[in-house]
């Protein structure tokens, strides 16, 4: 790390997002907008079970209908099998994601699978022709739940391969010791449901073209290079023939880490010569057929010791990836890993199962896991706390991970910590103490209060699992500004503002003279895997100091040669060439670009590009602080106050930083109140894949978000900064869950915590009578 | 996009009959917001349409001669809303329109849509019910009231007649004037959602006592729903804290709720129990503390 001028301070400063005009003004162009002449529309003809295999399919009269270009089956398409997940490529055989797709199928593996797909003139026309085929299948029992598919004899959902499709273990420290010598033993089982992302923008992608060996793609993904790379895989086409544009994207959340449309749309292109073609999902498609969030089924054991201390963690998990494998076991694998990131004093086991069912896919999704793995560690070390009688926040003062601590599991000392500080931050916000002590009068009659907390532990991106690159071009235009190009992909997070933060900060040159090109284009932009993993401003802020200090550097040089003096006495500040030695003002930015472009002898188009590989992962840490009240006749929870307070190293950009905890802290409070994603449990019907009977959370529906950060300064990042992009969605759940608690006494293990469930368990529990009772 | 086959724009009434009749296939029109969404999934029966959105002589909220209140059918939700003599007169009208939808379906859709449609949620039927709300209906053969209780015949299915045009909802002054309501609607979103159980309460008190009652549920039955039973139990009773537990007793015996996947029977009867409490509550708070009640104006 360089030292930073301070007048070129932009770091830290709630600068306007690059793209915030644009986008209020409509004039930001999304995939949809971007139609092409002569463009077809394609759709697939879904099966309406959820376990199967097509006997028989007749497309006569689709083919026929007026309008229609083209149909396709599953006997037409490319028989080899790919893998969806957007991950980086694995040099490791033993690392790769599981191939399992085919573009279409003719063995049925979940409600909505993809047996075939219309091309034709508009959309109206493919939907009236998809009535006219005509499918005869052969049903098999739906595999849905953990016993069924896990039972011996079990029909294999991917003939050849186990339902099982990833298991593993770790164990840190004296497990056993730890259960024997403890005063107390804690068990919970714990479920989490099917929840969505919901991003505003269905997935969309067309392609097309532009000669005859080439394929262009331009798709809403998270993930443009991967995307290349997978279409290349699933069609055999060369990598190189085809390129992917990413236009401005309505978020993803995950659900675009995943290649999901764009191997049918390269492929339907080709086979149309070359046409256009787009394929659009439905809401309805996009909630039942895209990705969702793995359905965990948890058991946590905690052994603690009178004085607080837990001294030993069993965690024994099941998470079910649904019809394909997508991101499979990494999800369970990655949650998993956070226990010993939040806890890393307390010994602790884990074993974790991942299963295919006949199910929606589930893939990436915000967090990655850790809600769910979190969810229930954070309701186990509640009851933890209450069993000793100890004060939920002295519990986990007394446990969490502190600065210096080594993670037992990756052996990586934890540089920066500020989740103790985060915890007396909240506590002080929501008022704790005076509270709990008031509350305890609200603990009987139709609505009761109580408080509850849960902390959280994520990472920075993928490393050491996966590669971490990151690629910058910096370029210095005529009139001294400059283009920034980056692989970092921009899908509504803010990137490509902290991008421009970044080279203003380190070039010193004036925030809006930085103009970061926001459509990526895998033709030209340099190398990045995606947007996941809150890895982006993180591993990219390592490639921009790099690149930006480079052009610096021959900035100085050309200066130099211009004037005769040394370029190691030369800075630039306020977009002005200085030289710190004399503290005089050299040349303006602007003078030297023209003559660095134009000068018939010296310089050149003045440029830097770097291509960087990160070997750290900073841990941040958070919590979540909330107050509610529990109405019980009509088994609702209404949140009086909730915060969450984050250590995620140098606050970039607090307004953006705010958007990311408050959107965070929202989807948090839908998957804790509102969300699931409700699956008959005997046929795999999916019943509420749409937004009036999936019920995510309306503005109406969420109280004023509050958030706070404690600002550590992380030494392994460019400017001090550490990941932020999901963790707010984690703690939301298990805080409410234990506020719950807190407020009736009654364990809810599940989510979401929905009125019917609240009604379920407040009837067993007796603060609701019972219908037969009310009769006698 | 839609597959829509025909589209007429009416400029009157009449000019709709007349279209209707012309055209036997056809659907009235009026914000959309039910039609449009059984188009977009495609269900046959909606793709000839005759457009009365926005016809004046369907839009107003008036007092007659004779002290009836007048709706007219074509009234977005947002009007009834806005409307200084509604939230004087029958405030209960407001508070079921202020929980439809968001601001803009509450701007397309309109009341005479919401019962047309014909379904159980409907947020301005149990209000309208405990009104005796009367359907003026102008056909082919020339006007007729119905009163909103014979008007649904079953789920889903109304009593209109090919040609017939909804104009407007006749509340008579002896069923609202002087008494105090309250529409309670009970969803899993505070907006954008259909009720799970939505309860109307409108009542008189005098001496101490309830002189009139009326309790309406949506979604307690396959339509919209009085409750008799109910309604003859609270009749005459002093206002007392037994009075709500006799409510929440006998109202069991009226509804006729079902377990769906959306919620279980024994859910939906428990919040039925509670909403009649908690409606009449609100009912005889507005009648107890009555806010600025004038007559006589109209939007
Ligand atoms: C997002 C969303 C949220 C919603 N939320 C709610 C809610 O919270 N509560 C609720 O009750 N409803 C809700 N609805 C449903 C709908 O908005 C209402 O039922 C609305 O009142 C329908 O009125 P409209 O004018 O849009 O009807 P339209 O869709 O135009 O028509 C509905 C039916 O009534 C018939 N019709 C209309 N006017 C007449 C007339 N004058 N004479 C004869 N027949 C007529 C039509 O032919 C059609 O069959 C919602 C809908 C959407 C899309």
């Amino acid at each position: 790390m360089a030292q930073h001028n301070d007048a070129n301070k932009v770091i830290g400063k709630s600068v306007i997002r690059t793209d915030a005009v644009a986008k209020v003004t409509g004039r930001a162009e999304y995939t949809e907008d971007m139609h092409r002449p002569g463009m077809l529309v394609a759709k697939y003809f879904r099966s309406t079970i959820s376990h199967g295999r097509v006997t028989d399919i007749d497309t006569t009269a689709a083919v026929q209908h007026p309008g229609v270009e083209a149909v396709f089956t599953y006997k037409d398409v490319p028989q080899n099998v790919f893998a969806t997940a957007g991950h980086p490529f694995s040099l490791d055989p033993h690392h790769k994601d599981i191939e399992d797709r085919l573009l279409l199928t003719g063995n049925i593996r979940c409600l909505g699978d993809e047996i075939a797909v219309v091309v034709a003139q508009d959309e109206l026309t493919a939907r009236q022709a998809l009535q006219k085929i005509k499918v005869v299948c052969e049903p098999y029992p739906p595999l849905i739940r953990p016993e069924e598919i896990m039972a011996e004899g079990a029909r294999q959902i991917h003939q050849g391969s186990p339902n099982i499709i990833g298991e593993h273990r770790y164990r840190c420290g004296e497990v056993e010791q730890g259960f024997a010598e403890a005063d107390h033993i804690v068990e919970g089982d714990f479920t989490t449901a099917m929840v969505q992302h919901v991003h505003l923008e269905n997935h969309i992608a067309h392609a097309y073209m532009d000669d005859m060996d080439r394929i262009v793609i331009v798709s809403s993904t998270q993930i443009p290079h991967i995307v290349r790379r997978i279409v290349s895989e699933a069609l055999s086409f060369p990598l190189s023939k085809i390129r992917v544009i990413k236009p401005f994207i309505g978020g993803g959340f995950g659900n675009k880490q995943d290649v999901v449309v764009e191997p049918m749309v390269a492929f339907l292109t080709l086979q149309m010569s070359g046409r256009p073609v787009q394929i659009n999902l439905s809401r309805e498609e996009c909630m039942l057929c895209t990705r969702n969030r793995h359905p965990f089924f948890l058991k946590v054991k905690t052994g603690v010791m009178q004085d607080g201390t837990m001294v030993a963690r069993d965690m024994d998990v099941i998470s079910l990836t649904g019809a394909y494998a997508s991101h499979g076991h990494a999800i369970a694998a990655a949650g998993g890993a956070k226990q010993s990131a939040l806890y890393p004093r307390t010994p602790a086991r884990f074993h974790a199962r991942t299963l295919y069912a006949n199910i929606p896919t589930a893939g990436a999704m915000r967090a990655y896991g850790s809600p769910q793995i979190l969810y229930a560690l954070e309701c186990a070390t509640e009851d933890a706390a209450r069993k000793i009688g100890m004060d939920s926040v002295a519990f986990r003062l007394k446990n969490i991970a502190r600065q210096g601590d080594i993670n037992p599991l990756s052996k990586e000392k934890i540089a920066s910590c500020g989740l103790a500080e985060c915890l007396e931050k909240g506590r002080e916000f929501i008022d704790w103490d005076r509270k709990k002590r008031e509350y305890a009068h609200h603990k009987t009659g139709p609505v009761r209060k109580g408080l509850g907390v849960a902390c959280l532990a994520y990472a920075s991106g993928t490393y050491p699992v996966c590669v971490e690159i990151a690629g910058a071009r910096i370029v210095l235009n005529q009139d001294g500004m400059v283009h920034v190009m980056v692989g970092a992909t921009e899908i509504g997070q803010g990137s490509d503002t902290v991008v421009a933060q970044m080279v203003a900060e380190t070039l010193g040159i004036a925030y809006d003279h930085v103009r970061v090109v926001q459509a990526q284009d895998t033709d030209v932009t340099p190398f990045d895997t995606g947007a996941y993993a809150s890895r982006q401003a993180y591993v990219v802020s390592n490639a921009v100091f790099r690149a930006a200090s480079e052009l610096k550097a021959k900035i100085c040089r050309h200066a130099a040669l211009m004037c005769g003096s040394d370029a190691a006495d030369l800075d630039i500040v306020g977009g002005v060439v200085i030289d710190s030695k004399k503290s005089a003002r050299v040349m303006a930015l602007k003078d030297l670009a023209i003559d660095s472009y134009y000068h018939k002898e010296r310089g050149g188009q003045l440029s830097a590009e770097v291509s960087y590989k990160t070997t750290s992962n900073a841990p941040v840490f958070g919590c979540t602080f909330v107050d509610i009240d529990v109405d019980i006749p009509l088994c609702k929870i209404k949140i009086n106050r909730i915060i969450n307070v984050h250590d995620s190293g140098v606050i970039l950009n607090p307004v953006q930083a705010a958007g990311q905890v408050h959107g965070g802290t929202f989807m948090g409070i839908g998957a804790a109140l509102f969300e699931e994603v409700l699956i008959d449990r005997e046929t795999g019907y999916v019943y509420n894949n749409n937004l009036l009977d999936y019920k995510f959370p309306t503005f109406m529906d969420i109280p004023s978000l509050h958030h706070d950060f404690v600002e550590t300064f992380e030494p392994t990042s460019g400017y001090g900064n550490k990941a932020l992009g999901e963790p707010p969605v984690i703690t939301p759940p298990p805080a409410i869950r234990n506020a719950l608690l807190d407020a009736t006494g009654v364990h809810i293990n599940s989510l979401p915590l929905s009125p019917h469930v609240l009604f379920t368990h407040f009837t067993k529990n007796g603060l609701l009578k019972s219908r037969g009772e009310q009769h006698v | 996009m839609f597959d829509l086959q025909t589209y007429h724009k009416a400029g009157s009434v009449e000019e709709a009959i007349a279209l209707l009749a012309a055209n036997p296939d056809s659907r009235l029109l009026a914000g959309g917001t039910d039609i449009l969404i059984k188009l977009r999934h495609g269900k046959s029966g909606f793709a000839e349409l005759i457009d009365i959105h926005g016809l004046a002589e369907l839009r107003s909220i008036r007092k007659d001669a004779e002290e009836n209140i007048l709706i007219g059918s074509g009234t977005t939700f947002t009007d009834i809303i806005e409307s200084k003599l509604l939230q004087r007169s029958i405030p209960m009208l407001c508070d079921a329109a202020q929980s439809v939808g968001g601001p803009q379906i509450r701007n397309m859709a309109t009341i005479g849509g919401n019962i047309c449609n014909g379904v159980t949620s409907a947020d301005s039927a149990p209000g309208l019910f405990g009104l005796n709300a009367l359907l003026q209906i102008h056909g082919p053969d020339g006007l007729r009231e119905v009163p909103v209780a014979e008007f649904y015949l079953g789920p889903g299915k109304v009593d209109l007649r090919r040609g017939d045009v909804l104009v407007a909802f006749k509340i008579t002054p002896e069923n609202y004037a002087g008494s105090f309501g309250y529409y309670y609607k009970y969803a899993m979103r505070d907006a954008m959602d259909i009720a799970t159980i939505g309860c109307a309460v409108s009542l008189k008190t005098a001496a101490s006592k309830v002189s009139d009652y009326r309790i309406a549920f949506g979604v307690a039955g396959p339509t919209p729903i009085r409750c008799p039973k109910t309604e003859q139990a609270v009749l005459g009773r002093e206002l007392s804290a037994e009075l709500f537990d006799c409510i929440a007793e006998v109202v069991i015996g009226d509804v006729n709720p079902r377990t769906s996947w959306r919620a279980a029977k024994d859910f939906r009867l428990n919040i039925i129990q509670e909403l009649a409490k908690r409606a009449t509550h609100k009912a005889l708070q507005r009648a107890l503390h009555p806010a600025g009640q004038k007559e006589g104006e109209t939007i």
